[in-house]
């Protein structure tokens, strides 16, 4: 969702520019209120991000988070957003007024991404933040000189500190009171031939461009645009003619061996080279911390040591100590249920409440502790400036995996779950290796396939049999971890190749200097990602939930009688009655060749839910209640006595290892598809994914279990 | 020389990059323009990429894209 205005009353609206790592983010908390609202900017997956301030005179104003960029040349969606924010293009509105974030400490830059902004003509007011930074490296602004020669309102700030924020909402309110008469525009002249290239657009702009550009400046900063982000290979949505326009420029500009990077980058920075000792004045640095926190942490030995120990807190964390915190979400849930139970008249509506409706919320709240400590770690080494680091330091070995280093920590938490891994793919700065990513998380073993692969090592390898002091069941479980871990790689590397064609992206990645992270900040990014989950993927999962419930209860067999001896075969029975049961049995012949009957083609359906269901389902499925613990001997003893139509038995170690592949392999959590859904913005690529999982996971169990029988193994 | 052969420590003068990949503009963009002073800060450890300082902040590169920017020793 854009931000939407309202024509009758309607506010004004700031948008909020700038570098990444600027302390964009920071100021714009800063400045708002706790309630920002997030959504998708239509068809892309960047995020939106709206908010509204209180200024003294204005009162109340929008203010909208422009992705961080280093460029308003579109060649990737958050360029693109950046643009189509600034100019109010493609249905977003139109800003009142433009506050571009500078930091202080790489000023040339900054200053660079605002010459672009200010060539439109947009109300603009520069904050130079991170000033006490800057004081620490020795660098000395001069505010006054700054206002001269950009000829807008500039002010100082220190947004982690809350130092600043009067100067920048007076300085708003003058700009929108029209007092401040800023002038921005052009602070360098392009050489004649560029000129006459750019002007040359002037009439087609005009004729094509629906929204307003209000002098020939602004329409040469555009054609500017055109001509730095239309190439062949670009899918920006330009109307065709200034497309053709722009190509045919750009032809005409290499045919004549001209150097348009020269001509439009170089020569702005040839400009602020000219400033620049008016500008900032350069003593020896005081501080000298970052070096020295980088000595450590980017050493070989004790860089390598914190790496691990992060890393390995994060996996801890997610994998064993939200587990406490999972178990009281799901007794709180269990408790609801139960209580709503005593309480309804017995019934269909009861059911559909507490089984149905209950359980999904249950299993959409279960993921938050996951998705709040990830998000807490992430944005506290993002804040402090380590998460670079981390991507330095690991990216040589993610690359040779196909990969990039920022790669690292989703495919970490991936093997607690992949819910939250997913969501932190959005710290990966290029699409490619984003959805990439996206695509292999699924493959590592997440905890929640723990339980099924419990279940069924305790079915087909005896705990007696020790290979040295390990037992087999031991052993198969490392094997299982190191294999999926490999087979992740393998996808990587196989789709990297097809799929997710042309060179791996480069990495350019910013060290920023170390700081304590803000408090707001962390907060507000757990509690986002958290509303983001619960609002879009939790919606499906609960959908998706309810669906499941109802084709695995209906249709009705008869009444289960609530406790007593003959309740777990009831229930049984009325499973093997219900839709998901008959699913089942069509299932048989097309699962049978992976040696799984129509009972274990019901405990597939039913680990849609959530994996670590199938345990449950089996234990329903063979008439001994679904108390689903995997180490319930009442259970595996059941399944064991299991027998085929023709006597022999349906678990045997060979049956066990396929079914083992086929959920090392299989997409069968649908919480994942909706979260993919969500992060991916495409139901293409979440089809895609189910898709290509489901048919690898095929034909590795078919692989498996006809190979073994005829090696013998049956 | 290129700049993936300066040693950690060492300061150079940027004089050009190729532009055989679409980087060349979007390094330009972040201030690695002609003339440019930047110095290698130091290599990761396990040999890449490589951190240098450029206008007043840090930034890393793969030595495969360091090998495309042309600079002098200063």
């Amino acid at each position: 969702m854009a931000p939407v205005t309202d024509p009758d009353r309607r506010q004004r609206i700031i948008a909020v520019a700038g570098n990444p790592n600027s302390g964009k983010t920071t100021l714009f908390n800063a400045l708002t209120g706790a309630h920002a609202k997030i959504g998708n900017y239509p068809g892309i997956t960047v995020e939106s991000r709206t908010a509204e301030a209180e200024l003294p005179r204005a009162g109340r104003v929008t203010l909208v988070d422009v992705p961080g960029t280093y460029s308003l040349t579109a060649r990737s969606p958050d360029e693109e957003v950046a643009i189509n924010s600034l100019l109010g293009r493609k249905g977003l509105p139109r800003p009142d007024a433009v506050l571009v974030v500078l930091d202080a400490v790489a000023l040339e830059r900054s200053l660079f991404f605002l010459m672009q902004v200010m060539e439109f003509g947009l109300p603009v007011i520069a904050v130079v933040n991170m000033i006490d930074a800057a004081r620490g490296e020795g660098i000395d602004l001069h505010f006054d000189a700054l206002r001269l020669e950009l000829g807008i309102p500039v002010v100082g700030t220190v947004a982690r500190r809350r130092q600043g924020l009067e100067l920048v909402r007076e300085a708003l309110d003058d700009l929108l009171d029209g007092k401040a008469h800023p002038s921005p525009g052009w602070l360098w002249e392009p050489g004649a031939e560029l000129s006459r290239d750019l002007d040359a657009f002037d009439a087609a702009i005009r004729e094509e461009v629906r929204f307003s550009l209000p002098s020939p400046a602004a329409r040469r900063a555009f054609a500017l645009w055109l001509l730095m982000s239309v190439t062949p290979h670009s899918e920006l949505e330009v109307r065709p003619r200034l497309r053709d326009l722009a190509l045919a420029t750009r032809a005409r500009l290499e045919a004549a061996g001209r150097d348009l990077a020269r001509e439009a980058v170089a020569a702005r920075y040839a400009k602020i080279d000219l400033l620049a000792p008016r500008l900032i004045t350069r003593n020896p640095p005081r501080s000298h911390q970052t070096e020295r926190i980088d000595a450590v942490l980017t050493h070989p030995l004790w860089g390598t040591a914190v790496f691990v120990t992060i890393m390995g807190l994060i996996f801890q964390t997610l994998f064993s100590w939200s587990e406490p915190f999972m178990g009281l979400i799901e007794n709180g849930v269990g408790g609801l249920a139960g209580a709503l139970r005593g309480l309804l008249p017995a019934g269909f509506l009861r059911d559909l409440l507490v089984d149905g409706v209950i359980a999904g919320v249950g299993g959409v709240l279960v993921f938050l502790p996951q998705i709040l400590f990830l998000f807490l770690f992430i944005s506290i080494l993002e804040g402090t400036g380590y998460l670079a680091r981390a991507a330095f330091l690991i990216d040589r070995l993610m690359r040779k995996l196909g990969l990039h280093g920022q790669a690292f920590v989703p495919m970490l938490s991936g093997y607690a779950c992949a819910i939250p891994a997913i969501m932190a793919t959005r710290t990966i700065d290029n699409r490619r290796d984003r959805f990439l990513t996206i695509m292999a998380v699924p493959l590592i073993s997440c905890s929640a396939r723990l339980p099924v692969y419990t279940l069924v090592i305790a079915l087909t390898f005896p705990a007696a049999r020790k290979i040295g002091f390990l037992s087999t069941g031991t052993l198969v479980l490392l094997g299982i971890y190191v294999l999926s871990s490999l087979l992740a790689l393998l996808a990587v590397g196989l789709l990297g190749r097809t799929v997710f064609k042309g060179r791996p992206r480069p990495l350019l990645l910013e060290l920023p200097a170390y700081r304590m992270p803000d408090p707001k900040t962390v907060l507000m990014v757990m509690w986002e990602r958290s509303r983001a989950f619960l609002t879009t993927a939790g919606t499906v999962i609960l959908v998706m939930t309810v669906v499941l419930w109802v084709l695995l209860s209906f249709p009705r067999a008869g009444a289960v009688p609530p406790g007593g001896p003959d309740a777990a075969a009831a229930q049984s029975e009325q499973l093997r009655h219900s839709y998901a049961g008959r699913i089942g049995g069509a299932l048989e012949p097309v699962i049978e060749p992976l040696g799984f009957d129509w009972k274990i083609g019901i405990g597939l359906i039913g680990a849609f839910a959530a994996r670590e269901v199938f345990v449950g389902t089996m234990g329903v499925v063979y008439g001994v209640g679904g108390g689903g613990d995997p180490a319930d001997d009442t259970l595996r003893e059941a399944m064991l006595r299991d027998r085929r139509p023709d006597g022999r038995p349906v678990w045997t170690p060979l049956t066990g290892v396929s079914l083992i592949v086929f959920f090392m392999i299989a997409m069968q959590c649908m919480s994942t598809l909706a979260v993919t859904r969500r992060e991916t913005a495409s139901w293409g690529w979440t089809l895609f994914m189910l898709g290509y999982l489901t048919a690898a996971a095929y034909l590795a169990s078919l692989i498996v279990y006809q190979g073994g029988r005829a090696l013998g193994f049956a | 020389m290129t700049l993936d052969l300066v040693q950690a420590g060492a300061a150079a003068e940027l004089l050009d990059i190729d532009p055989c990949n679409g980087l060349r503009t979007r390094l330009m963009e972040m201030g690695l323009t002609p003339g440019t002073h930047l110095s290698v800060v130091r290599h990761a450890p396990l040999g890449d990429p490589i951190e240098i300082k450029v206008r007043g902040y840090r930034l890393s590169i793969r030595k495969q894209e360091a090998a495309l920017i042309r600079c002098r020793p200063l």
